[in-house]
């Protein structure tokens, strides 16, 4: 008797399918994408129950790289189409990625129910603040002032926030990362992953022939240290290549502050500790840019409630008490009727 | 009883009819449609065949008074088969005088107005734009008028249970109910029993609204009516034996779609967008629970058939419904739907437009957008639905050939459809032709896009399924294979399949038939979706008349079946009436060549059976 072998465990070239990657050299695409391989690894996620849905641009050309379900749909319905797939299979483990003209430009409003809904999958963010796949066109997250083809004397317009958006959103999870940290980012998306409920992850993304460097203030290696602060839950938020900054309320507002450790009297314990389920701390830590604040990185927010489609499947559930759907016959019966006889 | 009852009126036995048409109209506020339906309701018990006609304003509540705040609800019932919701009035029941500015020209000479004496005064009149009280001069002399106080014999009838004034005028539209119910010898136990289970939590409002009911009967049993107002009655029509019920255009989509869903095997997901007239389809659905339907309002029309996509390519099946200016914002989801070829149903319940158009009143102008509106050579199947009962079996093919092709399919439905009611033998569903969907769990050999030999559908391989992981999207495939492909003779291969697979439903419906008449002659008159009732009435007329008049009437507008072209070869003339400028006389003229004419009424309302009539006629006398 042959006794079956247990299977092997899939690594991360397994979720590689056999499609050869087209995003320009040197796109910070690559890195994500390596970076959600090797999480579908370490979760062990099932390639048949996995689906990477994406709307259009550079980044919606994700799924065509990965050996799981994929459906590249149409600019901006991504999330539309996902809740709907979300609807009819809640046990399907199921991606969304998306760039910041799908999601915040022609696909805002999806992004925003998808949100607010609390659909049980993971959205992926790619942010390089400009229009890859038309050309380098500025983005709705480009800073005012940047020049592209149809902004030639600089755009005139406010940038919106991503995770500022996802959480007045309603987002019940948070988080931002980029595109080269590679340990960070696939400990991120494990979590977005372990979340239940929508689960948005913001990823600085450096698109190498359009918007070169525009993260530079924030990713440069002789800035990174100083620029950047790796939140984690229950931690104080302390940052700098010394550890030797940190983040506290300014007295009589509700602005942070960075204060230096050991200065004036400032000891660990006048820091803020990171809360990840406190939603106003989450807007605060959202909102922080340089040069006055390092750019807030990891899980900023995470409370989880019950998924969308968990609830109306239990409102299904005990709509069918009996674990029966009624019978079709009836329902045409119901009400007044009458008999003509024959 | 029912002699006395005559005797007692006017002094004459009740009068036999073979139909009669009743309009109720009154503010939009007064529940004129409400009281229809009670009305339509007791008619089908009394046995009548019926159609009807809500027609309101898109206003929730219009200001009191006005002529563009009148709502109005008509039925035509009778004694025999009854099409139309009726061209002419025999009552009109005309609650304030905007009501009566609004409907009189519809009222037959010597027809019957009832009007409340009491809503007649300075300030109504003048809203209205009646100079003087037309219950007062002869203006109304073509016609039998029967003026009542109805507002103050209402509230003496509900006197007894300390209702605000305000309450117990809100009853005076079943004082006109039990009034025509006399009128007619109609029993009033169906809507004592409605008002006693709507108001089971406010016994007075029931007692109230009940005693005005008998309040409204008792005065044309008492009251000393004009000689010339007669009571009639009108015998139960010659139906088919069977159980019958009323329906509603959108009840029966409704229904149709829980009933297509069970015999395809597949779980429901209806998503939509709220928008008049679609909306009670919305509502029907995600009361149904309890059948196993998912609902889903979504944000907006895109979303709305963005999900339903992604409910099909989910493994249920998806549709998503609304009216013409949401259809048209579902377009660039449509060419997604049918270059991933996955199958999902569009309901398109049209209305008057461009834009937004008469958001209330009735059109059939989106043909040439359900035909021809995307981007790009992008085929689908477009059905349209005729009646209201008609509803459910279109809506069951719809979803038989969504899923057996794997394609969208357009159903188009209207505003008259989706509120009209009539009655309906309820089908014996255990007798339906099932058409179980497979999906495809074969992973040996797997090509997403290889095609069945004889549909040319592709295989639905749904999430969830082992070994068939594979990517599909709006990008051009290869194919079989489905990879991305800009291979110029794949691409001109694909558009090919795409269309030829979308051509051989038409091997797969009925032959065209003719409804009435001869296979070949003078003239055929060739209509789709609601107009079926007044060309069916008018062509039967006429051919009552020993007119040579034929009428054929299409269900499947794409593809057109096989033998229409010939059929259509065999008459001398073709008379298209449309609610449009002439859509599918265009597509019948593009298909095959032939010099359709038109017939056409944009008013937002249907068709009168005169107006056919005349126009059938006129066509004749012509020198062809």
């Amino acid at each position: 008797m042959n006794v079956a072998a247990p299977p092997r465990p899939l690594a991360a070239k397994d979720y590689a399918s056999d499609q050869e990657v087209r995003w320009c050299p040197g796109c910070g695409d690559y890195a994500i994408l390596k970076a959600v391989q090797r999480t579908l690894a370490e979760v062990q996620a099932a390639p048949e129950k996995t689906v990477f849905v994406s709307g259009i641009g550079c980044a919606a050309r994700f799924p065509y790289y990965l050996a799981t379900y994929g459906f590249h749909t149409i600019h901006g319905r991504a999330p539309a189409i996902a809740t709907g797939l979300k609807l009819a299979r809640p046990e399907l483990d199921v991606w969304i990625v998306s760039g910041d003209g799908d999601a915040l430009s022609i696909g805002g409003n999806h992004l925003l129910h998808l949100l607010r809904r609390n659909i049980d999958v993971q959205f992926l963010l790619f942010n390089n603040e400009i229009y890859g796949l038309t050309k380098g066109q500025y983005s709705p997250t480009s800073r005012s002032g940047t020049r592209s083809p149809s902004t030639p004397l600089g755009s005139v317009e406010a940038p919106v926030s991503a995770t500022a958006f996802a959480l007045g959103a309603g987002a019940r999870f948070v988080a931002r990362s980029i595109d080269t940290q590679q340990k960070r980012l696939a400990e991120v998306l494990k979590r977005a992953h372990a979340h239940r409920g929508a689960s948005f992850v913001e990823i600085l993304q450096n698109c190498i022939v359009y918007n070169d460097n525009v993260f530079g203030h924030v990713t440069d290696r002789d800035v990174a240290e100083e620029a950047q602060i790796h939140v984690a839950h229950g931690e104080p938020l302390i940052f700098g290549k010394a550890r030797d900054k940190g983040l506290r309320l300014r007295p009589g507002s509700v602005d942070l502050d960075v204060v230096r450790l050991g200065e004036g009297g400032v000891g660990e314990t006048d820091l803020l500790v990171h809360d990840e389920t406190s939603r106003p701390l989450a807007g605060l830590l959202a909102a922080m840019e340089p040069p006055t604040l390092p750019v807030a990185l990891g899980v900023l927010y995470c409370d989880p409630a019950e998924s969308y489609e968990t609830a109306v499947h239990r409102q299904l559930a005990e709509a069918q008490a009996d674990g029966r759907r009624r019978d079709l016959g009836a329902l045409l019966r119901r009400g007044h009727t009458w008999q003509v006889p024959g | 009883m029912e002699g006395s009852t005559a005797l007692k009126s006017a002094g004459q036995p009740r009068q036999r009819l073979d139909s009669a048409v009743v309009r109720f109209a009154g503010d939009s506020g007064d529940g004129m449609q409400l009281t229809g339906s009670q009305f339509t309701l007791t008619t089908a018990l009394a046995g009548n065949d019926l159609a009807t006609f809500p027609d309101f304003p898109a206003e929730i509540r219009a200001p009191v008074g006005t002529t563009f705040g009148v709502s109005a609800f008509q039925i035509n019932f009778g004694a025999r088969d009854i099409k139309t919701s009726g061209d002419t009035l025999d009552v009109l029941v005309a609650m304030n005088p905007a009501a009566l500015k609004v409907n009189l020209d519809d009222v037959k000479p010597g027809g019957l107005i009832i009007a409340d004496l009491g809503n007649f005064i300075e300030k109504n009149l003048r809203k209205a734009g009646y100079d003087d009280n037309p219950l007062e001069d002869d203006s109304l002399a073509a016609f039998r008028l029967l003026k009542a106080d109805i507002s103050r014999l209402t509230l003496e009838a509900v006197k007894d249970q300390e209702l605000s004034k305000k309450e117990g005028l809100r009853c005076k539209n079943m004082w006109a109910l039990g009034l025509v119910y006399w009128m007619f010898d109609r029993d009033r136990r169906a809507t004592v029993d409605w008002l006693a289970a709507k108001f089971a939590k406010r016994p007075a409002l029931a007692k109230a609204n009940i005693a005005a009911l008998d309040a409204g009967h008792a005065f044309g049993e008492t009251a000393e009516l004009p000689a010339d107002v007669r009571t009639y009655v009108v015998p139960p029509a010659q139906l088919a034996p069977g159980l019958y019920r009323n329906v509603t255009g959108s009840e029966a989509l409704a229904w149709g779609l829980v009933a297509g869903a069970q015999f395809a095997e597949l779980d429901l997901v209806f998503c939509s967008y709220p928008i008049t007239p679609a909306s009670q389809v919305l509502h029907l659905l995600a009361g149904l629970k309890d059948y196993g339907v998912t609902t889903f309002q979504a944000e907006d029309e895109i979303a709305a058939v963005c999900a339903a996509i992604g409910a099909s390519y989910g493994g249920t099946i998806g549709v998503t419904s609304s009216s013409g200016p949401g259809i048209a914002l579902k377009s660039e989801a449509l060419g997604l739907a049918i270059t991933a070829e996955l199958p999902l149903v569009v309901i398109n319940s049209q209305r008057a437009g461009p834009s937004t158009g008469m958001p209330t009143k009735t059109e059939q102008s989106d043909l040439y957008q359900a035909l021809f509106g995307r981007n790009a050579d992008s085929p689908l199947a477009v059905l349209a639905a005729r009646s209201p009962a008609d509803c459910f079996e279109t809506a069951i093919e719809a979803l038989r050939l969504a899923t057996k092709y794997m394609t969208p399919v357009i159903l188009l439905s209207d505003g008259y459809i989706a509120n009209a009611a009539e009655p309906w033998a309820i089908p014996d569903i255990e007798a339906w032709l099932r058409f179980p969907v497979r999906l495809h769990g074969e992973a040996e050999g797997f090509q997403p896009f290889a095609r069945d030999p004889v549909t040319l559908a592709r295989p639905w391989a749904v999430p969830g399924t082992p070994g068939l992981e594979h990517r599909i999207g709006g990008l051009e495939k290869a194919d079989r294979s489905g990879e991305v492909s800009y291979d110029p003779s794949n691409h001109q291969r694909m558009t090919h399949l795409r269309a030829d697979k979308i051509a051989r439903i038409a091997d797969d419906i009925p032959a065209q038939s003719v409804e009435q008449g001869e296979t070949g002659g003078r003239l055929a008159l060739v209509g789709w979706g609601s107009t079926y009732g007044p060309i069916s009435r008018a062509v039967g007329g006429l051919r009552g008349q020993g007119i040579d008049v034929s009428h054929i009437h299409l269900r499947h507008l794409w593809p057109l079946p096989r033998n229409l072209g010939e059929l259509l070869g065999g008459f001398d003339r073709i008379l298209v009436p449309e609610m449009n400028s002439g859509q599918l006389r265009t597509l019948l003229r593009s298909e095959y060549l032939l010099p359709a004419e038109g017939l056409n009424k944009v008013s937002g309302r249907p068709f009168r059976i005169s107006e056919i009539e005349q126009a059938i006629l006129g066509t004749l006398e012509e020198k062809a």
